[in-house]
């Protein structure tokens, strides 16, 4: 429950620092806070232009999609508190479920019958199978490692000790914040200020969506962002007190939207075509933690 | 016993009568025998699921021995999804069947096929006895043979056809090889024999056995590289036989594995890693080249392969639960192979069904052709959207419970921390996950290329809506589906008599415990399913709620202020896979023909891809093309001149006469030889 409340608290003003971050970058003063989720507030005061192409895909896409992270929400425990929904193999239902939302969104973006949303579509759909072996791979190291297999348990039990351990952290981090980028269709695979269709991924997937729905699939992106920051977070609060934890929360939180934001400001958009070998990439990274935990558990010897 | 011989009265009545029925009556009396010969064996298994073992003997010929029919959990659970999927099938076939009323002694043919084939099914599953079971083995490929060529007048569809039977044959061959050997050691024709060989005899030979079976098994399954009959014979077939065939045809080659794989005793461990490397290679293979094809039948074909290497990952991980005295991985395992059987019958023939719809109303199964289908076909794009997120393995439909059963046992299987045992879970996660992936792709493309969009080609007549009649057994089939992925616990539960069969192998240690602890997980997955639909549901209410009073001006799709037609300007199934395939290339064998747009004023352009079977080309093609080759050295022989073959004749009689004493003035030579 408190993971619920603390990610929905952040996803209001991660977009922002994300933004005033960026706008420090590059000179200029920038907006407040929390000006992101005003816009997206009123969105949802607005009504929404529908394509005489769509049906009844296009209508339930954007609610499913929401559905699905919010679902995946329920899942991140807190440091010692189980998340809503906990059992052995959650990860597993993690993934699946976002995978679900990414389903619809795709179809809802084919619904349009667009000859540009097809191409994001297309794009979407191969980066996110892309990154799915990191994430696993990722989990499976840790499970390995602690000998359990649900998010709680793992977190609960992964004790940092030796340097490898620090070092398998880090480079943890450095893979879930990617899955992060890529997921969310952020700076190193997808720039989401660009101005020319034919270079979006996800940007051109929503041409169609307005009102109601474009505020829900935009919210739902903060909401990813502070989902996987408090996924980062639990590598961390490991063993502490729940106000440490809050205040260890919030600063991964404040820190991964910097990130994010010197990120986007300093570095360009890879080469569409390079993409699937930079998300595949992760891959690597992942198998070399897993590397990493046998090495600790004294398998190499 | 009564009832078996009911049965069996029932059958061969009904074969009697069908071919002098008018041709409606053919198809109902059919499809009621085997809704009745479903209920009857049914009734008779049901109580084998909850743990009765039955067992009959039948006095059978001098030539085959006593006939042990033995029905155990396992033959239950197979018969029962066997019954289920026929039923649908038969249901569907009635309606779908409209279309060829005229060819009407063709229908009769088929009729009888069909019930042969559910009777062999049937069959198949509990027969014990090597030499009675390969003859049903051979009815079912006979009769399923028969009814693949329906269309027998479409060359294609006899040559899918012909490659079916030739190619099952060359698996009957292996197990014929198989039940030789076992016989010529034993002495015996019951199964029992089997485990009593490999008992006697050392790891290595058994293990040499359980190939044989395993090679002869796969063929029928489709593992890769056994498979190349299976894309060829699904997209010939009619729909609803397509969907029986790769819902419950194939997977009766996973029963006879699962059956081999009870009785033979072996090294448990090296048979896991061999069956795991198998499975993914399948798995990947499979949806890799899905992905790509541009025909729904050949697409949903290639998917069938995929989900069979997801079986068989299943069912290494059991063996190897087998092998390490788990019986955690036993459950899992065998547990997410079993389920998974039946949910792949149950969304395969779902997506086959919806395939046929769309045919029969639009006639080209070519997915580029179509597009805007939700709009005249409502029905059958919800069913195809059910069924297309269960295969994927998405939450809340049954798909999900399956591949997470397989999931929980690839991790739980890396606590045993040995090197190469790692490795090659590693491996199976790794497949899983692009199989997942790969699959969300290949389906986001066939649901949103067909049913989404505008309409991409000029039908003669618009297409329309399929029949209730059609629709109902596809409702049946997407009610179970439903209801897998919201109450997992009890299939579950339904399967603890099953995987018992497995668990009694190995000595027990906290067996209750881990069966008690999958139950709470899969009662969790269902609360999960539950929670994910009850949420989806409130979000959209909120949304009606909130958006209700506002103003929803419909206009056309954003194009960059271009506000024309744009039918031909949306993105094809082709398009939509490109980067893929550009990513692929290099793997896999593809052809392309290209006409590239030339001039100011371009006036015709064309891309083509055709994308070919690289290891049909290397296992069948060319050895086939070598074969051709060696026998055409030969040809001379065959000359068309009446006196040479009078005269091959004489040489061949002479030979067989003078064998003995050519055999005999060789040994004296020797002899002579010797003696100087």
């Amino acid at each position: 429950m408190i993971s619920l409340v603390l990610i929905v608290l952040t996803s209001l003003f991660f977009m922002g620092i994300v933004v005033r971050t960026k706008s420090i970058a590059s000179g200029r003063k920038g907006p407040g806070l929390f000006q992101p989720m005003k816009d997206v507030i009123r969105l949802w005061k607005k009504g929404a232009v529908y394509s005489k192409t769509t049906s009844f895909i296009f209508q339930i896409a954007p609610s499913i999609y929401f559905a699905s992270i919010i679902m995946a929400i329920l899942v991140i425990p807190f440091g010692q508190y189980k998340g809503i929904v906990s059992f052995d193999g959650d990860f597993v239902f993690f993934a699946y479920v976002l995978a679900l939302g990414k389903f619809f969104s795709i179809i809802g973006a084919l619904d349009t019958g667009s000859s540009f949303e097809g191409m994001g579509a297309s794009r979407e759909a191969l980066y996110s199978m892309l990154a799915e072996p990191a994430f696993f791979i990722l989990m499976g190291s840790f499970a390995l490692y602690t000998g359990h297999t649900s998010f709680h348990e793992i977190f609960v039990s992964l004790h940092f000790g030796s340097y490898i351990s620090y070092g398998l952290g880090t480079l943890a981090t450095f893979v879930l914040m990617m899955i992060a980028m890529i997921e969310n269709s952020r700076m190193p695979v997808d720039d989401p200020k660009t101005h020319l269709e034919l270079t979006m991924v996800h940007e051109v997937m929503i041409l169609d969506n307005s009102g109601f729905d474009l505020g829900l699939i935009l919210y739902g992106t903060n909401l990813k962002f502070a989902m996987y920051g408090a996924l980062i977070t639990n590598f961390f609060t490991g063993s502490f007190s729940i106000g440490v934890s809050i205040l260890i929360f919030l600063a991964v939180q404040f820190f991964f939207a910097v990130a994010v934001g010197i990120l986007e400001s300093f570095s360009a958009r890879y080469r569409m075509g390079n993409n699937a070998q930079f998300i595949f990439t992760l891959t690597s990274i992942s198998i070399l933690i897993f590397f990493g935990v046998l090495l600790i558990m004294g398998k190499f010897v | 016993m009564a009832y078996i011989q009911t049965y069996m009265a029932i059958l061969v009545a009904s074969l009697l009568v069908i071919p002098f029925l008018k041709v409606t009556w053919k198809g109902i009396i059919t499809l009621s025998v085997v809704i009745l010969n479903a209920i009857l064996s049914g009734y008779l298994v049901f109580p084998a699921l909850l743990g009765e073992k039955l067992a009959y003997v039948f006095q059978g010929s001098l030539v085959t021995g006593e006939i042990p029919v033995r029905i155990d959990a396992l033959s239950a659970w197979f018969i029962l999804l066997i019954n289920f999927t026929v039923v649908t099938g038969a249901l569907y076939g009635l309606h779908y069947m409209k279309a060829y009323k005229k060819q009407s002694s063709n229908i009769a043919l088929h009729c009888l096929a069909f019930l042969l084939m559910q009777a062999s099914l049937t069959a198949i599953c509990v027969i014990q006895n090597s030499l009675v079971f390969l003859f049903a083995w051979e009815i079912m490929t006979i009769s399923s043979f028969v009814l693949v060529i329906f269309e027998y007048y479409k060359q294609d569809t006899l040559k899918a056809g012909i490659n079916f039977l030739i190619q099952s044959h060359a698996g009957v061959l292996l197990l014929t090889l198989g039940f030789i050997w076992v016989y010529y050691r034993t002495g015996s024709y019951d199964f029992n024999a089997i485990s009593q060989f490999s008992v006697t005899y050392p790891h290595i030979v058994s293990l040499g056995l359980f190939f044989c079976f395993f090679i002869g098994f796969a063929v029928k399954a489709g593992f890769v590289p056994f498979h190349t009959w299976l894309p060829y014979a699904h997209p010939a077939s009619p729909s609803h036989i397509s969907g029986v065939m790769s819902g419950v045809i194939i997977k009766i080659g996973i029963f006879g594995i699962l059956r081999m794989l009870q009785l033979i005793e072996t090294d448990y461990m090296v048979l896991g890693y061999i069956i795991l490397v198998f499975s993914v290679i399948s798995g990947i293979y499979g949806v890799m080249l899905a992905i790509l094809q541009h025909n729904l039948k050949k697409l949903l074909a290639y998917h069938s392969i995929e989900n069979i290497g997801i079986i068989g990952i299943g069912i290494g991980l059991g063996t190897l639960g087998l092998g390490q005295q788990s019986n955690t991985l036993i459950l899992l395992g065998f547990g997410g192979a079993l389920l998974h059987v039946l949910n792949h019958s149950l969304f395969k023939s779902l997506l086959f069904y919806s395939a046929g719809n769309v045919y029969q109303s639009t006639h080209t199964m070519n997915i580029e052709h179509f597009g805007g289908l939700v709009k005249q076909m409502p029905h059958t794009t919800v069913l195809f959207l059910i069924a297309a997120l269960a295969i994927c393995g998405l939450p809340p439909f049954n798909g999900f419970v399956s591949e997470f059963l397989i999931y929980s046992g690839l991790f739980d299987g890396m606590a045993s921390k040995e090197m190469l045992n790692l490795m090659v879970l590693l491996f199976s996660v790794f497949g899983m996950v692009l199989i997942g992936g790969l699959a969300l792709l290949c389906f986001t493309k066939a649901f949103g290329a067909m049913f989404l969009g505008n309409p991409r080609h000029q039908f003669h007549s618009a297409p329309k809506e399929s029949g209730t009649g059609k629709l109902v057994p596809m409702y049946m089939a997407a009610l179970f589906i439903v209801a897998i992925g919201l109450f997992p616990q009890f299939f579950f539960r339904l399967m603890s008599e099953p995987l018992k069969l497995y668990s009694n192998k190995i000595i027990i240690s906290g067996a209750i415990s881990s069966a008690v602890s999958i139950g709470e997980t899969m009662q969790n997955i269902g609360f999960g399913a539950v929670g994910f639909i009850v949420l989806g549901l409130l979000i959209f209410f909120i949304r009606r709620k909130v958006t209700a009073q506002k103003p929803k001006p419909i206009l056309t799709t954003w194009g960059c202020a271009y506000v024309g037609e744009t039918e031909k300007m949306q993105y094809t199934a082709s398009s939509f896979t490109r980067s893929y395939r550009k990513l692929v290339e290099p793997m896999l064998s593809i052809k392309k023909r290209k006409i590239e747009i030339e001039g100011v004023f371009p006036v015709f352009g064309r891309h083509e891809t055709h994308p070919q079977d690289k290891i049909e080309e290397f296992f069948i093609d060319k050895p086939w093309n070598l074969m051709k080759v060696f026998f055409g050295k030969f040809r001379f022989l065959q000359n068309g001149n009446p006196q040479f073959y009078v005269l091959y004749g004489a040489v061949f009689i002479a030979l067989i006469i003078g064998f003995p004493v050519i055999m005999e003035t060789i040994k004296k030579i020797i002899y002579f030889l010797n003696q100087i």
